[in-house]
């Protein structure tokens, strides 16, 4: 057993687990955050996608204690209060998810997306960039139009913010 | 419409829970006292049990209990069922062998579960579960359907000799051999429908949870029909009787048929819960969904074409094999019969049609519906051999397809089905238009500058949705009738809730079906809450699958609304002391017509509660329920267009364009419906590009993970160009015909249309993957 303390959506908890306890169980499991969920036993799917020290990370692909210490945001963490993330109001806007099972994932990867190319996304790399995610029920169709949405938006938004700024 | 009524593209109510996090799927579900199981599995295909030895598993750490199928027997557990009678030429009943939820003396399938182990944590109940000793006698194993129906092959049931279950036909064989004798000419075609595993995203999972107190019993289980997994757990499972048994589907992470059925698991945690006085909770593993899930297709046919001097078919002769693996599932029988033959005369005038299907028992997990069920496998049949036909007899393949079309309507085909409405000229036209076919010529030669191989092929399908009607499925062996039940509530406040047996698992029902409310009433989307998944919160229903919740559960609605609807103009009558025949309902009103007297709508709410000043005689309270029976099918149908472009030296395919012009009918929800046609192409063009279940010649399935099985990912597709016809479907009252299954059933020939085109063959095998795609352009060169 080890003890495993972690940041997670801006709070600070701590717990012991099995050693072999992967940070998504942990996630599930003991702090009870079933939003991220577990598609595959391969780190295939993408499901599980959360963000760790501000990357996209597989969290079926990491032990709990490999997190120790780190700051971890889940899809429950990701709207600002009542106000949804621009990639969350883009999934819905756009009929991005049918059933819900993969969007977590997606729209952790798509944040993280978006984050890394400030220049801008197109069609091509959306859908290269997306390799690590499986969705069975939209053709990906809607969640590449609501990631290159939210991408403007967000453009959108940080310009704004930086001519307020100025 | 309103804004947010029928036809309004409203985005999703239900949208907020998934992508802030806070959808319920079983698995986020946690009980006290909780335990976890692990299924222990046949690691063999074929095989004796000779002994099971549990004793050391049940001394590992946490371990709570490690039951076997002796003791699943012992406590008169029953074994599962097929629900589809159907009937050999020769009169005889189809013949099933039995399935233990926990196999006792033989194991047929890589992935029999055989015992179940539970303990406090997942961890510990799979470490038991290594320690669970049991010593096989390996039998020789079949996987292929073709095989397995030949003398001497392994015999896996006794009760079915050489494997085969039942030997089927349907149409006029006299007739169709005629047709074929005198033919100008005559296509013939072998055509593989390649087996596929449906892989939903969430793993399907099992809650058992008995309460000795009340001597009750609640399942939480990932199905897309709770209410049949009650009757049929109840009725043949002998596992309690339905008043004892809540079955709760929650949020349930895509389906595509294969969460229809009654699994082995669902039974088995509920059973368990019992044995061991704990909740019993069992998630699979994506591998064990492999290897346990109900597989899709799998055909093998032998097709005969016969066309007169003008190009007109004049029969079709298709006799299939079809592989129903180990076990019979739920409703194994019906896909390859009256899910396949019924649909074989297509959108086609062909006056002599003839199939003759024999169905078999193999070594591989039980195979049943899939996204489409039967209406694929025959589209493939009919949509492939048109494209050889057109290119045997020089002709454009869209001219041959025009030649043939049925034009009138209501039309009668040879193979049950009356279509009730069509126009497949203008999805055809649509298609060639939004894909500029006419330009393929040019983009063919510019292509070949760069070295490319580019080819165009299409397919014109239709299908049989909205099922259906009872006494007509009844009369064809089906075990149940499939209607479908609606309750609507309108509270005290004005607010309705809408009880539905329909489940949704993706398909957005929260919205479309409360846009039918706001639509009819004129309140506010908001103010209707839509409730499915729960036997105790639901009366009786039937599910989802088939396309069947617009035609049928939307219809069940309607007729609902249409009672409470009436209710509320007698009442509104009766308080603005007015003529009934005057009062009319709109935008949350409701008035007299051409008069400023009105009441708004929750006020006539509140008057039926109140009950103070009712007409005399009448029940208070304004809620209502239906059942509605649909009286036909209904014929979506529609052209897909694909256009390919083939790499000569890697073999890699990649799609230019994908069309799509389809008739659902009259649509509630666009944005929904566009949405059911992408994903259903992004699994029909896996089907023909990407995936393929292999099992080894000794019965190990060697595509068991998203390592070996390839699922289309973003990269392998383009953004699809969709659009819709519409003839309304005269069958029901809200005109529509079912949108859910389209895309997968009309893509997978439009793509093989196009690589055979592009490589000039006249077949390839589905998945045509990059290595089948490069050894065909090696073999043909030589």
């Amino acid at each position: 057993m080890s003890d495993v303390s972690l940041t997670v959506n801006g709070r600070r908890v701590s717990g012991n687990a099995e050693d072999r306890t992967l940070l998504v169980h942990f996630l599930r499991e003991h702090l009870g955050l079933t939003g991220t969920h577990v598609g595959c036993d391969t780190s295939q799917c993408g499901a599980c996608v959360v963000h760790v020290d501000g990357r996209a990370v597989k969290s079926c692909s990491m032990l709990a204690v490999q997190a120790s210490g780190s700051t971890v945001v889940t899809i429950e963490g990701l709207a600002d209060g009542a106000e949804l993330h621009p990639v969350q109001a883009a999934f819905k806007e756009h009929h991005g998810l049918q059933c819900g099972f993969c969007t977590p994932g997606m729209i952790m990867t798509a944040t993280d997306m978006i984050a890394r190319h400030p220049q801008g996304l197109d069609e091509a790399t959306v859908r290269a960039e997306l390799e690590g995610n499986i969705c069975r029920c939209t053709g990906y169709h809607n969640i590449v139009k609501a990631i290159l949405a939210a991408s403007e938006t967000m453009a959108k938004g940080a310009k704004g913010k930086a001519k307020q700024a100025a | 419409m309103g804004i947010e009524g029928v036809g309004a593209r409203v985005a999703r109510k239900e949208d907020k829970r998934f992508i802030t996090g806070g959808g319920r799927y079983v698995d986020d579900m946690v009980v006290p006292g909780m335990k976890h199981a692990v299924f222990v599995r046949s690691p063999h295909a074929h095989a004796h049990i000779k002994k099971i030895d549990v004793k050391k598993a049940q001394a590992m750490p946490g371990v709570v209990g490690v039951l076997t199928g002796k003791e699943l027997k012992a406590d008169g557990i029953g074994n599962l069922i097929c629900g589809w009678m159907i009937h050999s030429k020769d009169g005889t009943p189809m013949k099933m062998g039995a399935w233990s939820p926990l196999a006792v003396d033989k194991v047929r399938y890589v992935g029999d579960a055989v015992v179940i182990v539970v303990a406090d944590t997942k961890g510990q109940a799979r470490d038991a579960a290594e320690a669970v000793e049991i010593t096989y006698k390996e039998l020789k194993a079949v996987v292929d359907a073709t095989k397995a129906i030949q003398s001497g092959a392994p015999q896996i049931h006794a009760e079915a000799e050489n494997n085969l279950i039942f030997d089927w036909e349907l149409g006029d064989g006299k007739a169709t051999d005629a047709a074929i004798k005198s033919a100008a000419h005559v296509t013939r075609m072998k055509i593989v429908n390649n087996r596929l595993v449906p892989n939903a995203m969430e793993p399907r999972a099992a809650l058992g949870h008995y309460d000795k107190a009340e001597d009750h019993y609640t399942c939480w289980t990932t199905s897309q029909n709770p209410h049949v997994a009650r009757l049929v757990m109840s009725a043949f499972y002998n596992v309690a009787p339905e008043n004892k048994l809540r079955v709760i589907a929650p949020d349930v992470g895509g389906g595509f048929g294969s969460k229809i059925y009654i699994y082995p698991e669902e039974i088995v945690c509920l059973w368990a819960s019992k044995k061991t006085g704990v909740p019993v909770k069992w998630v699979a593993d994506r591998t064990e969904s492999f290897l346990s899930d109900a597989h899709g297709r799998d055909h093998v046919s032998t097709v005969e074409m016969a066309f007169d001097k003008d190009n007109r078919i004049t029969g079709l002769k298709v006799d299939t094999i079809a592989n129903l693996g180990a076990y019979m599932s739920l409703f194994s029988s019906c896909v390859p019969t009256y899910l396949y033959a019924t649909l074989l005369s297509g959108q086609y005038n062909i006056p002599a049609i003839h199939a003759n299907v024999r169905t078999v028992y193999t070594n591989t997990a039980p195979v049943d519906a899939y996204r489409g069920a039967g209406r694929p496998e025959a589209t493939y049949v009919l949509e492939r051999m048109m494209e050889t036909a057109a290119r045997e007899l020089g002709v454009s393949p869209a001219e041959l397809r025009r030649r043939n079309f049925i034009t009138s309507f209501p039309h009668q085909t040879p193979v049950i089905m009356a279509y009730d409405a069509g126009d497949y000229n203008a999805s055809l036209d649509a298609a060639m238009k939004a894909a500029d076919y006419a330009g393929f010529t040019k983009r063919r030669a510019d292509a070949a500058k760069q070295g490319k191989l580019r080819g165009i092929g299409m397919s014109c399908y239709i299908e049989a949705c909205g099922l259906a009607p009872s006494s007509a499925v009844g009369s064809l062996g089906a075990g149940v009738g499939l209607w479908e039940s609606a309750e609507v509530r309108v509270n005290a406040v004005g607010t309705i809730e809408v009880l539905t047996g329909s489940h949704s698992h993706g398909q957005g029902h929260e919205t479309t079906f409360a846009q039918l409310v706001t639509q009819r009433f004129g309140v506010p989307i908001d103010s209707v809450s839509i409730v499915h998944g729960d036997t105790d919160k639901v009366q009786m229903g039937m599910g989802t699958y088939g396309s069947r919740s617009g035609a049928v559960g939307m219809s069940a609605i309607v007729k609902a609304l249409d009672k409470v609807e009436a209710k509320a103009k007698k009442i509104a009558a009766h308080l603005l002391e007015a003529d009934e025949g005057d009062i009319v309902i709109e935008n949350g009103e409701v008035k007299v017509a051409g008069t400023d007297k009105s009441l708004p709508w929750f006020q006539v709410a509140l008057a039926s509660y109140t009950a103070h000043n009712l007409p005399a005689g009448m029940e208070p309270g304004l809620k209502e329920t239906a059942f509605y029976d649909p009286s036909n099918f209904t014929f979506p149908a529609g052209c897909y267009i694909c256009e390919v472009e083939i790499d000569p030296e890697t073999g890699t395919t990649e799609i230019i364009q994908f069309v799509a012009a389809d008739d659902f009918g009259n649509i509630i929800n666009p944005m929904i419906v566009e949405g059911q046609v992408h994903g259903g192409i992004a699994q029909g063009v896996g089907q023909a590009l990407l995936e393929g279940a292999h099992y080894d010649s000794s019965g190990q399935l060697l595509t068991a993970s998203y390592m070996d099985y390839t699922m289309p990912r973003a990269g392998d597709l383009p953004s699809f160009k969709v659009s819709t016809s519409n003839t309304p479907c005269p069958g029901n009252p809200l005109g529509v015909k079912g949108c859910g299954e389209a895309g997968a059933i009309g893509s997978p020939p439009a793509v093989i249309n196009a690589i055979t085109d592009a490589l000039g063959v006249v077949d390839i095998a589905m998945p045509a993957s990059p290595a089948t795609v490069w050894a065909t352009i090696r073999a043909t060169k030589h």
